[in-house]
């Protein structure tokens, strides 16, 4: 028998200089990710070459498919086969994915997508950076269904936010994606990576009555149905069509309201404990930025610069940019004059902080098309505007 | 300590992005206090022609991550000299591989120039492809807050290939011991 060399470990303990994708990557390892279905594509690749390396390492598997289509296809699949599943793609791949994407929200399917995002739209700038595809991870894909999607900021973040998404796709059943972008991918910095006893695995519930009695689809008082691995011995059936708790299509109004209602509630319920902001010298701010990404990075940058000055600026900080900070950004709205939004698009983020801000406060953005992120001075203009 | 920008260009090949993630880790892992960011260039243009990567050092967190005035330029062929000088901040320093950068007018706003035959000294070593870890070694000697010699050397023997450390560390040697006045 040959002997194969395989390092064990799933939890690379110690400090890393290294970059978003690769953070990514081990992030998802530690998280108890097993397989990863893939297609590259710039700037993401790294994220699939780092995986690819390491899954086997730790008893995982890695497969390369023929496209994206397939790719998220794949992962649904390993995860009714019980595996704790991710893909990583960039704007055009996630465009290829949003079909795919609703079958999981329908078939409430726990798995992880990651989209370091390029300039778009359709090819657009393949090796640069760009925010464009936030509100398609809201609305991309057909029908009401209430994503999260999460947005790190550092490369530390890239490795703790992909592990907290694990656990948010297995906690509530659904796909889950991390918004990383072309800058936060392909810089190094400083990543500490926690013992493995420090690193916090949620696991799917799974049916524990008689295999005979199950409802794959009959929900707990959370909202969330247990979850049967395939050939576990209970029955499992998926499908894209309005179900029963039976998981058998029903085609009317009554199936549509509760099975609807319930993969959206589910979500809502519990939005307190998904949603994750940083609120950055914001107790005496009477102007504040309102970022996310990269671009928070800057936006903190600014800060402290206007804080020089004399102008009492802060920021808040979505980590979680779906569901949205609606009572974060409502609270904010009273408190400050103006709230300014950097972000790499032409406005998507903007707008939700209009709607959230009820019109309390002036809102305005500060966009850049893609290809770079902003400078410092380009929001600080903003601000001393004011 | 405020923010510094140090860029490492020259052609592919000559192990530009090496020296940036050496300095790099060196600096965020071995530098109390002291964070740092590297990015490479990436994409059409890093492949042939002009290759660069770039170290933003500082003591408090690092907000934006690329570099934009430079502090220090550390550039080892002509087509990245002359993409990349204008970036040299005024009173800026400059180190260049002197048999492979002839240095025109926008130099002048160099504080500092230093000049370094590294491709030859490495090819006493035996081979030129020492020629970064050369030039490493002088920058780290010149300048007093980029990084140690302790944390580079530190990095060293951990990121590169056991058969090479020691050749690298020779090359290292020999750049810092190159003397020549700015």
């Amino acid at each position: 028998m040959s002997e194969q060399k395989i390092l064990p470990r799933e939890v690379l303990t110690g400090e890393h200089f290294t970059t978003g994708n690769h953070a990514a990557a081990e992030g998802a390892i530690a998280a108890g990710c097993k397989f990863f279905g893939g297609y590259p594509i710039t700037p993401s690749s790294e994220i699939a070459e780092h995986i690819a390396l390491r899954l086997p390492q730790v008893k995982g598997h890695f497969v390369q498919f023929e496209d994206e289509i397939a790719s998220i296809a794949s992962i649904l699949g390993a995860s009714w086969g019980g595996y704790k599943s991710m893909t990583a793609t960039s704007g055009p791949g996630y465009s290829l994915m949003l079909e795919n994407i609703g079958l999981g929200m329908m078939t409430e399917t726990p798995c992880v997508i990651v989209n370091v995002q390029r300039g778009g739209p359709s090819t657009g700038l393949p090796t640069l950076v760009g925010q464009q595809d936030i509100m398609q991870a809201k609305w991309g894909s057909h029908g009401d269904y209430e994503p999260i999607a999460i947005t790190p900021s550092t490369v530390q973040e890239c490795f703790d936010l992909t592990i907290d998404s694990f656990n948010f796709a297995e906690k509530y059943r659904l796909p889950v994606t991390v918004l990383m972008d072309e800058a936060l991918g392909h810089m190094s910095e400083k990543l500490v990576i926690p013992k493995e006893e420090k690193i916090v695995r949620v696991n799917r519930k799974t049916p524990t009555g008689p295999p005979e009695e199950h409802l794959p689809y009959l929900p707990d008082k959370d909202l969330v149905p247990p979850m049967a691995t395939a050939s576990s011995g209970y029955r499992i059936m998926t499908t894209g069509l309005t179900h029963d708790e039976r998981g058998y299509p029903v085609i009317n109004s009554e199936a549509q309201e509760k099975l609807v209602k319930r993969i959206n509630d589910k979500i809502r319920l519990n939005k307190d404990k998904i949603i994750k902001v940083e609120e950055y010298q914001l107790d005496d701010a009477d102007i504040a930025f309102v970022s996310f990404g990269s671009s928070a990075r800057v936006a903190k940058g600014a800060v402290n610069r206007a804080r020089k000055k004399g102008i009492k600026a802060g920021l808040l900080r979505l980590i979680t940019i779906w569901p949205f900070a609606d009572d974060h950004i409502e609270k904010l709205a009273d408190q400050v004059k103006k709230i300014i939004v950097p972000e790499i698009n032409y406005g998507q983020i903007t707008r939700e902080v209009e709607r959230a801000a009820h019109g309390k406060t002036e809102v305005k953005g500060v966009f850049k098309l893609g290809g770079d992120i902003h400078l410092p001075e380009d929001i600080l203009k903003e601000i001393e505007r004011s | 300590m405020s923010r510094i920008e140090v860029r490492f260009a020259g052609f592919g090949g000559q192990g530009i992005g090496l020296m940036g993630r050496l300095v790099g880790e060196a600096v965020s892992l071995y530098e109390k206090n002291k964070n740092s960011v590297m990015t490479q260039s990436y994409g059409p243009e890093s492949r042939g022609g002009a290759s660069s990567s770039d170290v933003v050092i500082d003591t408090a967190d690092i907000d934006y991550p690329k570099a934009t005035e430079l502090d220090y330029f550390v550039v080892m062929s002509e087509e990245a000299y002359d993409k990349y000088i204008p970036k040299l901040k005024k009173g800026g320093i400059l180190f260049v591989e002197e048999n492979l950068v002839s240095l025109d007018e926008h130099a002048d706003k160099a504080k500092k120039i230093y000049k370094i035959p590294a491709t030859k000294i490495a090819e006493t070593l035996g081979n030129r492809i020492f020629a970064n870890i050369v030039m490493l070694g002088f920058v780290c000697a010149n300048t007093k807050d980029i990084v140690s010699e302790e944390s580079l050397i530190e990095v060293m023997k951990k990121k590169i290939k056991a058969r090479f450390v020691e050749k690298n560390l020779i090359a290292f040697q020999k750049g810092k011991e190159h003397s020549q006045e700015g």
